[in-house]
């Protein structure tokens, strides 16, 4: 009996040290098959060929996927103008300036909101503000604009939610000292709480970086996919995680290839944004 | 001349004030939109009958089940490892360079965006391991992608379970095995639950990796190996190839009342688990 509960602990020790593998252990087979098959076609292209030409034509064996890099960063910054200003406003207003009672019914809200589906918001761009800025600002409506607007709405609730959380994890005495001192709500906030919360704030904005650069259903909607350098707003764009989910169903061969190529660049690009995020959230003001 | 600290307190209130409103007032309209559209179209026949004429006409039936299988399915495969996990960093190891990194691959793997979930499966499970499209091959690659948010509610749950409680039962001779699955588990299951849930509900919204792995065929799922379509690849489908804007919306509504319904309730359990715990 004494030796079959001391086995018991020790299986269970031993699973557990396992499974506790498991999340760093997917992260790597994932990078290890997007490079495995990426990797070598990026070398049989050859790389500035790849990635800075912006002649994307699969079937002639042209597959540059410059003007779609430049495409992910002009909407991703977008997106970040409209929603990093609103998602921060939105977050100091609820901590800051209003009630207790009042935040407690619309932070939930907010969060819940979060669960939207990308697909509803991008089925949204194409019937309401597609057609909307075709009629006011010209241009075919599926856009650099539409996408950044629609993404930018959709990060609002990562950046209020995390934000919330910086702000309020500024110590009350911060608050009461800068008060003491004779200054009003609003010097506290971007004299104190703003500085103190600052890498919290960061990493929210990085963050919501990631997804919109990342997020893929809502943008194939919106943008209008076409492969080519914007020069305006209202010009549509392909995004790289466009170009993946268009051309998965029909690429075989060499085409395939390029797809997951794009997908390593855009992973690059995500863990570079993630290692940022994560480094701020971990610094000093971060975490108290 | 000096602005006074009045005016700018004023204008701040109005500024951060209509932000916050804009804020709350779109993402409501966002979902008044889609629900004023669409319900009108829902009804017990759209839900209970097959798709005519590939979603133009008639119900949304086998989406609704892929819509229940597909997250349950991939909840039971990331249960174990991610309340596992949990455990393991919690009960079992103290902080050390390893539980750092393990700390690291649960974040970054939280940063994935899930087109690249789409092509990893579709290449491990789909090519590699010949699965073919079909509901394992799905619920395999987003029992992955939501393998974080199942550690990270894990691992806040068990850690506000108090500390009394553990020295408690060791003193009672209790071992650590013992301790965990007679006393910790049970004190932070609500949490547990929540992330679950939480899960759950990020699965049925997701299209991106969905489409490649679990593919979109329109036929009821008899076996794991069968394809699937989910309601977020239908409503994708239908509104993106033009198929039918009608049952793309009435599609919408049940997708968006569905994911609020399971957000609501992972909302008030966790925040009845956090008041019990704080009393």
């Amino acid at each position: 009996m004494m030796r079959l509960k001391i086995n018991v602990e020790q299986v269970a020790k031993g699973l557990l040290t396992v499974v506790a593998f498991s999340a760093l252990a997917s992260l790597l087979l994932i990078a290890v098959f997007i490079f495995k098959e990426g990797l070598p076609f990026m070398f049989k292209v050859g790389l500035s060929d790849f990635l800075f030409s912006s002649d994307w034509n699969p079937p002639a064996g042209k597959f540059g996927i410059f003007s779609m890099i430049v495409s992910s960063l002009y909407v991703t910054l977008g997106a970040m103008l409209i929603g990093a200003p609103l998602g921060i406003a939105g977050a100091i207003f609820m901590n800051e300036f209003l009630p207790r009672s009042m935040m407690r019914v619309i932070k939930p809200t907010i969060e819940l909101l979060a669960g939207i589906p990308s697909v509803v918001f991008g089925f949204l761009g194409v019937m309401v503000l597609a057609p909307f800025i075709r009629e006011y600002m010209g241009g075919p409506g599926l856009s650099i604009l539409a996408a950044s607007i629609i993404l930018g709405i959709m990060i609002l609730p990562t950046v209020i939610s995390i934000s919330t959380d910086a702000i309020a994890a500024v110590p009350n005495s911060y608050r009461e000292g800068a008060l003491a001192l004779g200054a009003t709500r609003w010097q506290s906030v971007h004299m104190v709480i703003l500085k103190a919360a600052r890498s919290g704030i960061i990493a929210s904005v990085i963050l919501a970086m990631g997804r919109s650069l990342g997020e893929t259903m809502a943008v194939i909607m919106v943008a209008g996919n076409t492969v080519r350098i914007p020069h305006s707003l209202t010009d549509p764009v392909r995004t790289l995680t466009a170009n993946i989910a268009l051309e998965m169903s029909n690429a075989t061969g060499l085409a395939r290839e390029a797809l997951f190529a794009t997908g390593i660049v855009l992973f690059v690009l995500i863990m570079i944004l993630n290692a940022i995020a994560i480094s701020a959230m971990k610094s000093k003001g971060g975490k108290r | 001349m000096r602005i006074s600290p009045k005016f700018t307190q004023a204008l701040a209130v109005l500024v951060l004030g209509s932000a916050t409103l804009l804020t709350v007032l779109v993402l409501l309209f966002v979902v008044a939109f889609v629900l004023i559209k669409g319900l009108p179209g829902v009804t017990w026949d759209f839900l209970s009958s097959a798709p005519k004429e590939m979603g133009k006409e008639g119900g949304i039936l086998p989406t609704l089940v892929g819509t229940v299988l597909l997250p349950l399915l991939a909840i039971s495969i990331a249960m174990p490892l991610g309340v596992g996990t949990a455990i393991y960093l919690t009960e079992y190891t103290r902080e050390t360079r390893m539980t750092r990194a393990l700390r690291f691959g649960t974040d970054c793997l939280a940063g994935i965006p899930s087109i690249i979930f789409g092509l990893f499966g579709f290449i491990f499970f789909v090519v590699m391991l010949k699965m073919g499209w079909c509901l394992l091959s799905g619920a395999l690659t987003l029992s992955i992608m939501v393998l974080p948010t199942i550690i990270r509610t894990s691992e806040e749950a068990i850690r506000a379970v108090p500390n009394a409680y553990r020295e408690v039962s060791f003193s009672l001779g209790a071992t650590r095995w013992e301790t965990v699955m007679k006393v910790i588990l049970p004190n932070a299951l609500p949490g547990i639950v929540t992330g679950m849930i939480l899960g759950v509900g990020r699965s049925i919204g997701e299209t991106a990796a969905v489409i490649f792995t679990a593919g979109s065929s329109l036929r009821m799922p008899m076996t794991v190996f069968d394809s699937v379509r989910t309601m977020s690849v239908h409503f994708y489908i239908l509104a993106r190839e033009g198929i039918s804007n009608e049952k793309a919306y009435a599609t919408a509504a049940v997708l968006i009342i569905s994911v609020l319904l399971i957000n609501l309730v992972a909302y008030t359990m966790m925040h009845r688990f956090i008041s019990k715990r704080s009393k």
